[in-house]
């Protein structure tokens, strides 16, 4: 479905951040914010709700203990209790500060990487994938603002969006929703 | 301005009178002849059996002790049991009284060390926290002389607390005489004397120059000055620091050595008066006295807590775990007297300084939230007291170790005093230090 957006670029992150609150006071929907580094507080700013990736990663930290204990409980104690070095194999516990470097380690290992995963899947990132960035300039030195302006009248917004201080405002007919 | 109210300094001093009254009745019932002793473990035979655990525990008497007992086995024969037990339970109020003593003593030197951090970093956050830091380590002072005297008194041999002072058991003990020219009583005060002075020096130009630059609207003159001070000081802090830990705990178990056992006890330290600080802001704070404070000073005091509960952790596995994994007979019996007489404590105090905070002080909103730091803050200093005690009772009393009247009159006695002179520093001067180039930034502090 065609559907029309504006496309507002600024040259500061300052002038952006009013701009975004000035947006959101007139009840124009921000599609989309690009900036060429992080600004602090746009997330906030944008009304954007928190991430739970920390969430996750405690949850996978946890799924990384518990491989730990079952492997290494099986392997050691279960499987095949030997005698090594006189290391006590009767009960996981007996010999369990020998485990703990793995355990500690296995933890960390699946909290991080599945959380860095699940940013990727999350954030919609892989190698070959085709770069969704409307403008070059937003990842030098311009801020873009894409604002929906499918049923709003354009020259108020064009107008609205210029006295916040864009820089450079464009009509852009879009084709499909690349989200 | 602070004023200390009248509660404040009423309930201080009823923690000092009944700690004092409860610690004079542990110094009163400890038993003084052998015959005491024999009575008691009549008494508790009749209990239920618990005199017969203690007659066999007698044989692989407690290892700091067990030249002494072996040299009297051969004067009293068997009376040797009895006489270990008596020593144990002499040293018992004794010990409570020194475990307190220097519990209370670190967090005011923790706080020190975590003050000095503050300005050897140039922190930004933490400069409407520093009249705060300052009054704790007001403790520093009395603490210090009180801790000095217990010392003193011990390294003279006027208590059992440590072996290398009594000069008929070094004269029957190979591994202490070795050891004589680092731990003899002349040389151990004299260095106790060094490092406490250097702390109190510090801390006495630290607060000077902090007042001074409170006065000082031109420049920042004293600030500099402070900032040179507190670098030097935290390298003077960490040698001496790990040299008090050896001579003020480790040489409760003069046979038993560990070499991170500084960085241990500076762990230690460190968490319970970061965590002093944060239960004091947050008190200050609900009183209404410091409104600069905001959530996300508490939130960066409350991460200090969780991170170095886990370093805390991290060197208390480290030296347990080599020491278990190599099983060296002259190093692992400093944790198989811990693990087999003080079984509860010692892993307790892994689960209230590791699990719980761990569990707890994880989340980022909860750091911000008053009640659940408090939480944490008072589950962290118990456990860091059981820490110090695990470390200090196998070594002094042994197997006859309890956490009664006596040990909690002890905590008392020393909590009112805490109370008393750090609420009373707080007074003193404005809970602002306005003068502080960062102080602007830290009032806006915001995370």
């Amino acid at each position: 479905m065609a559907s029309k957006v504006i496309h507002a670029l600024y040259t500061d992150d300052d002038v952006l951040m009013d701009a975004v609150k000035q947006v959101r006071a007139e009840h124009y929907h921000i599609e989309e914010v690009y900036t060429p580094f992080p600004v602090h507080g746009l997330d906030k700013v944008m009304g954007l709700a928190p991430t739970r990736l920390a969430i996750t990663a405690f949850m996978y930290g946890c799924v990384g203990l518990t491989v730990a204990i079952t492997m290494m409980n099986y392997i050691m104690i279960e499987d095949w209790p030997q005698n090594i070095g006189g290391k006590p194999s009767f009960s996981y516990i007996e010999n369990m500060p020998a485990f703990v470097p793995i355990m500690f380690e296995l933890t960390v290992f699946f909290a991080a990487h599945l959380m860095v995963i699940t940013f990727y899947m999350r954030s919609k990132l892989w190698p070959f994938k085709e770069a969704e960035n409307p403008d070059v300039r937003t990842t030098d030195d311009h801020f873009l603002m894409e604002v929906d302006a499918s049923h709003h009248d354009l020259d108020t917004m064009t107008s609205f969006l210029s006295n916040t201080g864009a820089v450079e405002i464009k009509v852009i007919d879009k084709q499909e929703d690349n989200h | 301005m602070y004023t200390l109210s009248s509660k404040l300094r009423l309930f201080s001093i009823i923690l000092v009178v009944i700690g004092a009254l409860g610690l004079t009745y542990g110094f009163l019932s400890a038993p003084k002849t052998i015959e005491d002793v024999k009575e008691m473990a009549a008494h508790d035979a009749h209990g239920g059996g618990h005199g017969d655990v203690k007659a066999t525990s007698g044989d692989h008497a407690n290892e700091s002790h067990g030249t002494e007992t072996h040299g009297k086995e051969d004067a009293h024969g068997g009376d040797a049991h009895y006489e270990h037990t008596l020593h144990q339970l002499q040293n018992k109020p004794w010990a409570a009284l020194y475990v307190a003593a220097f519990f209370f003593f670190m967090i005011a030197l923790g706080v020190l060390a975590f003050y000095a951090i503050q300005f050897a970093s140039q922190a930004g956050w933490s400069p409407v926290l520093f009249r705060v830091m300052e009054a704790i380590t007001a403790y520093l002072v009395p603490g210090g002389i009180i801790l000095f005297v217990i010392l003193a008194l011990s390294g003279f041999h006027i208590n059992h607390l440590f072996v290398w002072a009594d000069p008929e058991v070094v004269a029957h003990d190979k591994l202490l005489q070795g050891k004589a020219s680092w731990l003899n009583g002349g040389w151990f005060i004299f260095r106790a004397a060094f490092f406490l002075s250097g702390w109190m020096l510090y801390r006495h130009f630290a607060v000077k120059y902090s007042r001074k630059q409170d006065e000082d609207t031109a420049g920042n003159k004293w600030y500099k000055k402070s900032f040179k001070i507190a670098a030097g000081f935290l390298v003077f802090f960490i040698y001496t620091e790990s040299m008090a830990s050896w001579d003020w705990i480790m040489s409760f178990d003069p046979h038993w050595f560990s070499t991170l056992f500084g960085w241990y006890v500076f762990a230690s330290l460190f968490v319970s008066g970061i965590t002093t600080i944060a239960l004091i802001t947050i008190y200050l704070k609900s009183k209404g006295y410091m409104d600069f404070v905001n959530n996300s000073h508490i939130h960066d005091l409350a991460k200090f807590m969780f991170g170095v509960s886990i370093f805390w952790t991290y060197l208390w596995f480290s030296q347990f775990m080599l020491i278990w994994y190599s099983n060296i007979p002259e190093e692992v019996t400093y944790f198989i007297t811990r693990i087999e007489d003080y079984k509860l404590p010692f892993f307790g105090m892994v689960v209230m300084n590791f699990v719980f905070p761990l569990l707890v002080l994880m989340n980022s909103d909860y750091k911000r939230i008053n009640w659940f730091v408090v939480m944490a803050g008072v589950i962290i200093l118990c456990g860091h007291y059981v820490d110090i005690f695990n470390m200090i009772m196998p070594a002094t009393v042994g197997e006859s170790w309890f956490i009664g009247v006596t040990e909690i009159s002890a905590v008392l006695l020393f909590l009112g005093l805490f109370l008393f002179i750090v609420f009373k520093a707080l007074t003193k001067a404005p809970l602002l230090a306005k003068g502080n180039p960062y102080i602007e930034e830290s009032k806006h502090f915001h995370y």
